[in-house]
């Protein structure tokens, strides 16, 4: 158990993502996680407003269940696997956080600073993670996919639309870790 | 229970996602920052397994589970949805440091203020379906 509550190397991880996709692929689907999105906003009865959210949902139900399979991971993989070693960065990357007040890891996967319960009496944070909610919601739609539809999905099928994507992915990505966060933290 | 594979599917990925730290705001950080290989090699042998494994279906023509061929729908042409949409998603990826998968993990993983990341989602979602028409594709 040792070496599966460790950090899992990255070219096994990229293997078994490439491998959950094409898994997929074999059930005759296509990973995309963003999409659950909108099935979600239909299901919450946003196609009465706008005919986007006009699709018949419950075809979309495998991927709901997609969903559902990676929140009990999630789960296990938090509570049942974990390791005092997690997240181990870079020094240069901690001594920069500790710069914006965001504490070192120390095993645990999302910084207390902005995941932490304090974030119920904190206006500034609830209103970051909203804004951050957005841009990833609206973004994903009007890009047609994610990190999962786009980047794993669409480049793994040679997609020239999909590397646009990625591309102001990892733009957008880096104007705001470089410019816009010094300026929020 | 025919949803019982994509529960098990989900619950791997979901897994791998953990273990790999690949959910972990901190990771998304440290690869914008170029002061880690982590996440590239992750995003990159995941490219490079899809992209031998559909050579691989499309050149034996492989059928589905259901017998059927596996066909993978190409992406709409495009650019400028492309580009600004996907400028957008990167400009919030970067500040919560989650993607859509990510955060239905994280939240099942019981880190609970990123419920405000998927209420916004969704309302991103929402504002994208109403404004389509009046946007450039």
């Amino acid at each position: 158990m040792e070496h599966l509550n460790a950090t899992w190397p990255w070219y096994i991880s990229g293997f078994l993502i490439g491998m959950i996709m094409l898994c997929l692929n074999y059930f005759g689907k296509v990973f995309g996680m963003s999409s659950n999105l909108r099935t979600l906003c239909t299901i919450a009865g946003a196609d009465k407003y706008a005919d986007f959210f006009k699709f018949d949902w419950k075809a979309q139900t495998w991927s709901l269940m997609v969903v559902l399979g990676a929140m009990i991971g999630g789960f296990v993989a938090v509570h049942f696997m974990h390791d005092a070693s997690n997240v181990t960065l870079n020094p240069d990357t901690v001594a920069q956080l500790a710069a914006m007040h965001i504490e070192a890891p120390n095993g645990k996967i999302a910084p207390d600073a902005l995941f932490g319960t304090q974030v119920f009496q904190s206006p500034k944070l609830i209103i970051i993670l909203l804004i951050g909610g957005i841009l990833i919601g609206f973004g994903s739609r009007y890009a047609g996919g994610c990190t999962s539809g786009h980047a794993i999905s669409g480049l793994s099928n040679l997609q020239l639309p999909s590397l646009k994507a990625v591309i102001g992915f990892f733009v957008g990505g880096l104007i705001m870790a470089h410019f816009l966060m010094p300026l929020i933290f | 229970m025919k949803f019982l594979k994509y529960i098990v599917v989900g619950f791997i990925f979901g897994i791998v996602l953990t273990k790999s730290e690949a959910v972990s705001w901190y990771r998304i950080y440290e690869m914008f920052q170029f002061q880690s290989f982590h996440m590239y090699g992750i995003i990159g042998v995941a490219v490079v397994t899809g992209v031998i494994g559909i050579q691989i279906i499309k050149r034996l023509k492989i059928k589905d589970i259901d017998g059927s061929p596996i066909t993978i729908a190409e992406k709409e042409p495009g650019s400028a949805r492309y580009w600004i949409g996907g400028l957008f998603f990167g400009l919030g990826w970067a500040l919560v440091g989650a993607c859509p998968g990510p955060i239905f993990i994280l939240l099942g993983a019981g880190i609970l203020p990123v419920i405000f990341t998927l209420i916004g989602a969704l309302l991103g979602t929402f504002i994208y379906g109403v404004l389509k028409d009046k946007l450039p594709h």
